[in-house]
């Protein structure tokens, strides 16, 4: 099979508040297939923790209705967790992020069709600015070790040369 | 700014995806090598060798230097720290999340053509 070729489309990431980001990017392909990709754990699991994370998921529930509950578990003490608040296919989707210790945010994900392609919009609201920074220094998972991991190489390696 | 650190972490991550690279700043944390060297080492043409270790010089992970005619490789002084503001790495988290979605919705349109 061929590799299908796809080009990278901006991606915009801003604090709005203290207690707020927002994520946009454009997908290109219909909101349907996007909201697939959003909705269905086999194809939801292989975007939202990429390869190159270096973490691997153990499972990934979602009941994928208001009311339902998802459950995405990397091993044992780390998961992430919450609940569906809004489902409306192929447009909105907001869950919440239950696993930190103090209240999580509220992610809203809004999909916009535009001639084929998906304009997607992330939206975190935090309850609290603290609520936000701790999440950042968990959130990125994977991402936040393998850097700290790099991190670590690159200076014991340079400490290595030193005589 | 932003930008300019954004490009900087990208730069890192490419440099770093690869594993000669990666082997290659190792070899250097243990000494100083010339491009021929590497080369050899890692059964490389100079040519390879010297496209990895311009990919590492332009991420500042490692420096190089031309005596006479022979160019010497060691560790850069750059480190990642820097970098690792809270908004570049959520704008990583998110860039390498959604390059994985464009394949998957790329995978889901493919196949419904194919199923038409």
């Amino acid at each position: 099979m061929n590799e299908p070729t796809t080009t990278k489309n901006r991606m915009t990431v801003e604090r709005k508040s203290e207690r707020e980001v927002v994520v946009t990017r454009t997908i290109n392909g219909p909101a349907r297939l996007v909201f697939e990709a959003f909705t269905q754990p086999e194809l939801f699991k292989r975007w939202w923790v990429p390869k190159s994370f270096g973490v691997s998921l153990v499972s990934c529930e979602m009941d994928v209705r208001a009311g339902g509950r998802y459950r995405l578990v990397f091993g044992p003490g780390r998961e992430f967790y919450g609940r569906y608040l809004e489902v409306i296919p192929y447009s909105r989707l907001v869950w919440t992020n239950e696993e930190g210790e103090e209240g999580g945010a509220v992610t809203t994900v809004t999909f916009e069709e535009q001639g084929g392609t998906t304009l997607l919009t992330m939206y975190d609201l935090y309850p609290s600015k603290e609520a936000l920074d701790a999440a950042i220094d968990g959130m990125e998972g994977g991402m936040s070790e393998t850097l700290d991991q790099l991190d670590e190489l690159v200076v014991t390696l340079a400490r290595e040369t030193r005589p | 700014m932003v930008q300019y650190t954004q490009a900087r972490l990208d730069d890192s991550f490419a440099a770093l995806s690869d594993a000669t690279r990666r082997g290659v700043l190792e070899q250097l944390g243990r000494s100083d090598a010339s491009i021929t060297d590497l080369a050899e080492k890692f059964h490389m043409t100079l040519t390879g060798m010297k496209k990895h270790v311009g990919v590492l010089e332009e991420a500042g992970l490692v420096i190089t230097e031309k005596v006479g005619r022979v160019r010497t490789c060691k560790l850069g002084p750059r480190r990642l720290e820097e970098e690792t503001t809270w908004i570049e790495t959520y704008r990583q988290l998110w860039s390498s999340r959604f390059e994985e979605l464009d394949k998957v919705v790329e995978e889901l349109k493919q196949k419904e053509k194919t199923d038409e």
